[in-house]
């Protein structure tokens, strides 16, 4: 039981990260990944909107049929988007305004259906909520990285704009490399953000690549002491 | 028998999902629609001030208003509302709400504070569809480029340098984030005149709220 939550934690962060092993939600992940607080305000209500879709999902996945099982589903995941939509709209209408635009574009991440799909509607509701959680941390994950990697290059600061998100205390936070930065177009413009994800799969496929070849390594040489 | 059975039940199925989302989301916009509401009046009061101090007018500012018919210096073809702010009932200012129609993305709608005197009293941008990161800078919370409006008039600086600096004007540009820029100041220009062409009509065509003879406009929230 524990190796099974040990695995979704794994696979959720790293071995099947949406973002750069499944490349799933690429239309919100490169549309606002200029900055790191969009990027950080775009994963936090994926998050979210993770969890919760997964869970409603498992919940139901006995009365669904086969056939209708997908329309059931974009149902589901329509309305907690609209639900948590107005429901920051009132309540928290400060972040709304910042993430505002952020989070209709959450209906397009396919990664929502697919993890609905894939996981929620075959294991159990815990198993189904953590899934949406690690994979919703992995996305995220990417996406502040992607954020920060554009935001450095781009504009030459990082966490610029956070106050939008955490009040005027936050203003502080941002960091300001160099005081006459030219600025670097491409990295802002959506090109940048193509060559920074591929940037980031390689690193990713690389790191992998290495520490199989360890692990293989390991193997061999193992082998000629049991001979 | 039995396919036509399932079929059925199928359908009903999707149809109690469907009723119980439609059913959620009318919930819960029926649960935030006032306060959504209420939110949006306060931005809107809350802009409006941060472009008219409230210590320099005593009405009702979200309530005396007077509609306009759309204009091209406007940028509109559809009436828009003005606010009125007046201090003992002698006119302080008007906040104008102009659209900028040469964007990058659609039309940028634009708050334009103008003193009685035809000085601008400040600009902010209500909502516009510029690339995030490049031409939000127009944005007050994102750049201080907006505020640099403040204390213009028609007469500074003159006509012919109201325009960004890469076409000859007085006013910055940003790397990457020119066609916005311009089309704020084309847009802010063209309300200055607007407001010079109908000052009068502006401040005088209805009573304030204060008087005897409320008219319509000045009487919605008493």
């Amino acid at each position: 039981m524990a190796a099974e939550q040990i695995k979704i934690v794994k696979d959720g962060l790293w071995n099947n990260n949406v973002a750069l092993v499944q490349v799933l939600g690429l239309c919100p992940l490169l549309a606002v990944t200029g900055s790191f607080v969009n990027g950080l305000g775009l994963g936090l209500a994926t998050m979210m909107t993770l969890i919760l879709s997964n869970t409603c999902v498992s919940v139901i996945r006995h009365w669904t049929r086969p056939e209708v099982r997908i329309p059931i589903f974009v149902l589901i995941i329509a309305s907690i988007v609209t639900t948590i939509e107005l429901a920051m709209n009132a309540w928290f209408h400060e972040l709304y305004m910042v993430l505002g635009i952020f989070i209709p574009l959450i209906v397009t991440n396919c990664s929502i259906i697919a993890r609905a799909e894939s996981f929620a509607s075959r294991n159990p509701v815990f198993d189904s909520a953590l899934d949406g959680f690690m994979m919703g941390l992995g996305f995220l994950l990417v996406l502040i990285t992607l954020g920060s990697l554009r935001e450095i290059i781009g504009q030459g600061t990082l966490f610029a704009n956070t106050h939008l998100m955490f009040g005027e205390s936050a203003r502080a936070l941002e960091l300001r490399f160099s005081t006459d930065y030219p600025g670097f177009l491409l990295a802002i413009l959506p090109p940048g953000a193509f060559i920074g994800l591929g940037l980031l799969i390689a690193v990713k496929n690389s790191l992998d690549r290495r520490s199989q070849q360890k692990q293989s390594a390991r193997i061999i040489s193992a082998q000629p002491a049991n001979a | 028998m039995n396919r036509h059975r399932r079929i059925l039940t199928t359908a009903i199925l999707l149809m109690l999902f469907a009723a119980t989302g439609a059913g959620l989301v009318g919930l819960t916009y029926d649960n935030t629609a006032d306060i959504i509401k209420h939110n949006h009046q306060l931005v809107l009061l809350r802009k409006l001030n941060t472009l008219v101090p409230p210590e320099k007018y005593d009405n009702d500012l979200l309530n005396d208003t007077i509609e306009v018919a759309g204009d091209d210096l406007l940028g509109k073809k559809n009436p828009s509302t003005v606010y009125r702010a007046r201090k003992n009932n002698q006119p302080v200012a008007v906040v104008l709400a102009p659209t900028a129609t040469g964007g990058y993305n659609g039309s940028i709608d634009l708050l334009v504070g103008i003193y009685a005197d035809g000085t601008l009293a400040g600009v902010r941008v209500v909502e516009h569809h510029e690339t995030p990161g490049l031409g939000d800078v127009v944005e007050a919370e994102r750049s201080d480029w907006i505020t640099k409006f403040t204390g213009k008039s028609l007469r500074d600086p003159a006509d012919k340098r109201w325009k960004v600096k890469r076409d000859g004007g007085d006013f910055d540009q940003f790397t990457g984030a020119t066609i916005t820029p311009r089309a704020v100041v084309k847009a802010v220009h063209a309300a200055l005149l607007y407001f010079a062409k109908h000052r009068e009509a502006l401040f005088a065509s209805n009573k304030p709220a204060a008087t005897k003879e409320p008219d319509k406009g000045a009487n919605h929230g008493s």
